[in-house]
């Protein structure tokens, strides 16, 4: 790991520490003289923050700090596992507390795009260095030794020749004082005593007794409850509403509209506030409200299909194009023109949204499930007209998130609620609002078109056709972005010669979202369904395709090791074996999947084998973990549950008739994460991508046939 | 009035006898480890022992449970060293964690009526909790687990 990749500068804003501080190096005080002196937000007793991750107190209890929402995927564990590991204290011995939305002082704290680990390990790296340095130089002065007579272990200093040693409590205050260390020397990958381990998750035993926080779980002291009745399509409003039954509901405070900001639109609700959920429930249950969603396309889900596989006759804006795709193809003997076609998706995190606030003129607080504090913050102070530093957003634990909790819509109305009421409350979601209110994954069509010239591959060219997220925060309509090529290994573009992509605007007002992978979660079923036809065009193996035009070394041990752990190269024709290999998030992941026929019939996936390679990595096991969620929640994406829309109103409500897989629809996942030195890759989403289209493909190899529609029901395959 | 008893401890509460359990539970009682996932016993994430029995907390009007033991996560064991708790933890079981009060409540009936389950009968007894992050691999692995030190308990 090199050492020099984080200049001073960047060192000292990345702490936290502006203005006057920066000439006084590692004093941590923002006026130059004291030390600040920080009361921790779990923490009773006064600690000094070493920087904006680091907190010591006296007796030498250590606060670690999470800057980022943890909401499964494991940033409460591999956070602190990183700067344990530099700082050298031990992780038994410290505690974890979520940071509020501050991006001066962390960043971007958006939790999204697997972005945790990569965007922040060599900062946290070095900074957990430097305070340990500092931390040894401050013991060394007290000893009037030099540092390299002492070294750091398990959150002390220890005098080599004496053995004598001092907790870091001790050294805190002395240490803050002193100028920051030069020349930091991380250590080698070898020497990591807790990076690359599959270290226990700290947040496992608080999520096995009732003690972890969620969202929901908050309470404050005169803290009332609402729900909302809100206009089942996208952009209405109310017309009118009637509240005496509503209002003789025991506990049933108040009624009335409340507004909510989706993108650059407004949706209408009528909130219904009560000293309990339930009685919140009960007096929306008595609500009798009339909508006004004139101007608002009522749009049924076939058409929006139709249009789009419309609108693919059309060549669309081009993203990107090398060569002549289009005189290649028109040469070709057997070109190939299929539609692929994925569905919308809801989250349906198992936590539905909601969120606390407590809006007093000046200053407003919020808690919630967040996955984005730093925007909560900054979209509240400017839609409320109160200073930002008035904006305290607090992360609790996410019960899921998977990109919907990164949106600004439901603290945004929870603040309105409170400002209406004039004190705190919690504005709960239910399962049914959950689900039928989106921002959805866009259903997204797909034309694939390629060819195949003397066994090789000589023109490809694909186009999209769907809604795109950027459109909703963009004005710019109209310009393509790499939304279409997410999910697309870059080592194809070395060696197919005529390949483009294309954008095909595609607006309909169904608010979209960022769901689990983005749009490599589409265009990875299109893109590598594709390359596995055209592998059967060539008369190929669709694993030895790949090696063909995936020429970069990383790419041919990924298939090495996805050959290896399989057994895939045994294996006869028709055995039901599939795979594909997707890149998002700066990591790859290559999957095998493996169908057969149970005795009635009906296919089954016999086994999943993963290959990861995501570069430099913290946690194995949180890896193992997040792609055998990945994997379910394709299985899920790819073959049981879509949302559809009737006259411009989502179709499906709950788990009834949006089915979640359960646990007996869990096919084996074998993972196997490679190991090399490579940047640091996301490891949250990456492992969704190529499982659809690894599952059509080994249906493909036991069947014969082709299925480029999802979802499709496995029991009639 | 409804009286309660809830982890082994009285509670009087002024509540609707037609709310469900789970909202006297969290709203009123203020245990919130049982969690509220879809309102129609389709998911398991309230589950509670209602006399022993795994109940869906949701659809239970709490004038059923007058009188009765009800057991939620926080009264599972003292220090989180039920059987399903402590494998739970071995197997590093949670992901975002939401579900696993109501995937632990489901699991510790299995185990008490089923003290070595097969996958097969591991399935059938947690086919209705739904996990979204896909935690199932390991809730089997940690359910063999927890038979293993049940019995080994139960031996000693």
């Amino acid at each position: 790991m090199s050492t020099g990749t984080l200049s001073r500068r960047d060192f000292l804003r990345a702490g936290g520490i502006t203005g006057a501080a920066l000439c006084l190096g590692f004093s941590f005080s923002s006026d130059g003289k004291e030390a600040k002196v920080i009361v921790a937000a779990d923490a009773d007793r006064q600690a000094i923050e070493m920087n904006a991750w680091i907190k010591i107190d006296a007796d030498g209890k250590v606060t670690l700090v999470d800057h980022r929402a943890e909401m499964g995927q494991g940033s409460y564990q591999s956070v602190p596992q990183i700067i344990a590991e530099e700082l050298e204290v031990d992780l038994k011995d410290i505690q974890v507390i979520f940071a509020q939305g501050d991006p001066k002082k962390y960043g971007g704290q958006i939790t999204g795009g697997s972005s945790t680990v990569r965007d922040s390990y060599k900062k946290l790296l070095k900074l957990s260095a430097t305070a340990r340095e500092v931390l040894i130089a401050a013991a060394a002065a007290k000893w009037q030794v030099a540092a390299t007579a002492c070294y750091a272990q398990a959150g002390h200093v220890i005098n080599r020749s004496s053995g004598k040693k001092f907790h870091y409590g001790e050294l805190v205050a002395a240490a803050s004082k002193l100028p920051a260390p030069q020349n930091i020397v991380l250590k080698k990958r070898s020497d990591y005593k807790l990076i690359g381990k599959p270290l226990h998750r700290k947040d496992t035993p608080l999520k096995t007794n009732g003690a972890a926080v969620f969202g929901l779980d908050k309470k404050l002291p005169g803290m009332l409850y609402a729900v909302v009745e809100r206009n089942p399509r996208f952009r209405g409003k109310v017309k009118s509403f009637d509240a005496v039954a509503a209002k003789k509901v025991a506990g049933v405070k108040d009624v009335f509209t409340v507004k909510m900001e989706v993108f650059n639109t407004i949706r209408e609700g009528v909130a219904v506030v009560a000293t309990s959920t339930w009685a919140a429930m009960q007096g929306r249950k008595a609500l009798k409200v009339v909508w006004d969603d004139s101007g608002f396309e009522h749009i049924n889900i076939a058409d929006i299909y139709t249009r789009q596989q419309q609108e693919l006759k059309k060549e669309g804006i081009s993203f990107k194009k090398q060569g002549d795709p289009d005189s290649a193809l028109a040469q070709a003997a057997n070109a190939l023109d299929v539609v692929y076609q994925t569905p919308y998706q809801a989250h349906s995190a198992m936590e539905p949204l909601n969120c606390i606030a407590h809006y007093q003129k000046d200053k407003v607080e919020i808690w919630g499930p967040i996955q984005a504090p730093d925007w909560v913050q900054g979209n509240i102070s400017q839609k409320f007209g109160v200073p930002i530093d008035n904006v305290r957003v607090n992360m609790t634990f996410l019960g899921g998130g998977f990109g919907r909790k990164a949106f600004l819509d439901y603290p945004y109305e929870a603040t309105m609620i409170s400002k209406h009421i004039g004190g705190p409350v919690q504005v709960v979601w239910s399962r049914e609002d959950d689900t039928t209110q989106g921002p959805y994954r866009a259903g997204v069509s797909y034309r694939a078109q390629g060819a195949i010239t003397n066994g090789e591959i000589s023109a490809v060219k694909f186009r999209m056709a769907g809604q795109n997220i950027d459109h909703w925060s963009n004005p710019k309509r109209g310009v393509a972005n790499d939304s279409t090529t997410e999910g697309f290994l870059a080592p194809y573009f070395a060696s197919i010669k005529n390949i483009s992509f294309a954008d095909v605007p595609f607006e309909i007002p169904i608010p979209n979202m960022w769901w689990r992978s983005v749009y490599a979660s589409t265009n990875g079923f299109a893109y590598e369904s594709f390359m596995n036809e055209l592998a059967h065009q060539a008369g190929k193996d669709p694993l030895a395709f790949r090696r063909v035009y995936l020429k970069d070394d990383r790419c041919q041990k990924l298939i090495d090791k996805m050959e290896e752990i399989s057994g895939y190269k045994d294996r006869k024709k028709g055995d039901g074996f599939g795979v594909a290999i997707t890149e998002c998030f700066g990591t790859t992941v290559g999957q095998v999947v493996k169908v057969s026929r149970e005795n009635g019939g009906k296919i089954k996936i016999d086994k999943v084998w993963a290959v990861v390679d995501c570069g430099w990595y913290v946690n194995p096991d949180i890896i193992q973990a997040q792609v055998e969620g990945s994997v379910l929640m394709a299985l899920g994406a790819a073959t049981m549950h879509e949302i559809t829309f009737k006259e411009g109103v989502a179709e499906q409500q709950n788990f009834y008739n949006y089915p979640m897989p359960r646990i007996n629809d869990m096919p084996q996942v074998i993972v196997h994460v490679i190991d090399n030195d490579a940047d640091a890759g996301g490891v949250g989403e990456p492992g969704l991508p190529p499982f659809a289209p690894a599952l059509t493909e080994a249906i493909f190899d036991l069947t014969g046939k082709r299925i480029r529609k999802l979802p499709f029901d496995m029991a009639n395959v | 009035m409804i009286n309660l008893n809830v982890n082994q401890k009285a509670y009087q509460v002024d509540a609707d006898p037609n709310m469900p359990l789970l909202w006297v539970i969290r709203d009123i009682i203020g245990l919130t480890g049982t969690k509220y996932g879809c309102g129609v016993a389709q998911c398991g994430a309230c589950t509670v022992h209602l006399n022993g029995e795994a109940v869906r907390s949701c659809v239970t009007r709490v004038s059923r449970a007058e009188g009765q033991k009800v057991v939620t996560i926080e009264g599972l064991s003292a220090n989180n060293s039920h059987p399903a708790q402590v494998a739970w933890n071995e197997e590093n079981v949670p992901q975002c964690g939401y579900c696993h009060s109501g995937q632990i409540m489901s699991a510790a009936v299995l185990l008490r009526e089923n003290p070595d389950p097969s996958d097969e009968d591991i399935d059938a007894a947690m086919a209705g909790n739904i996990c979204r992050c896909g935690t199932y691999l390991r809730i089997r692995k940690a359910i063999h687990l927890a038979a293993g030190l049940q019995r080994k308990e139960n031996a000693s």
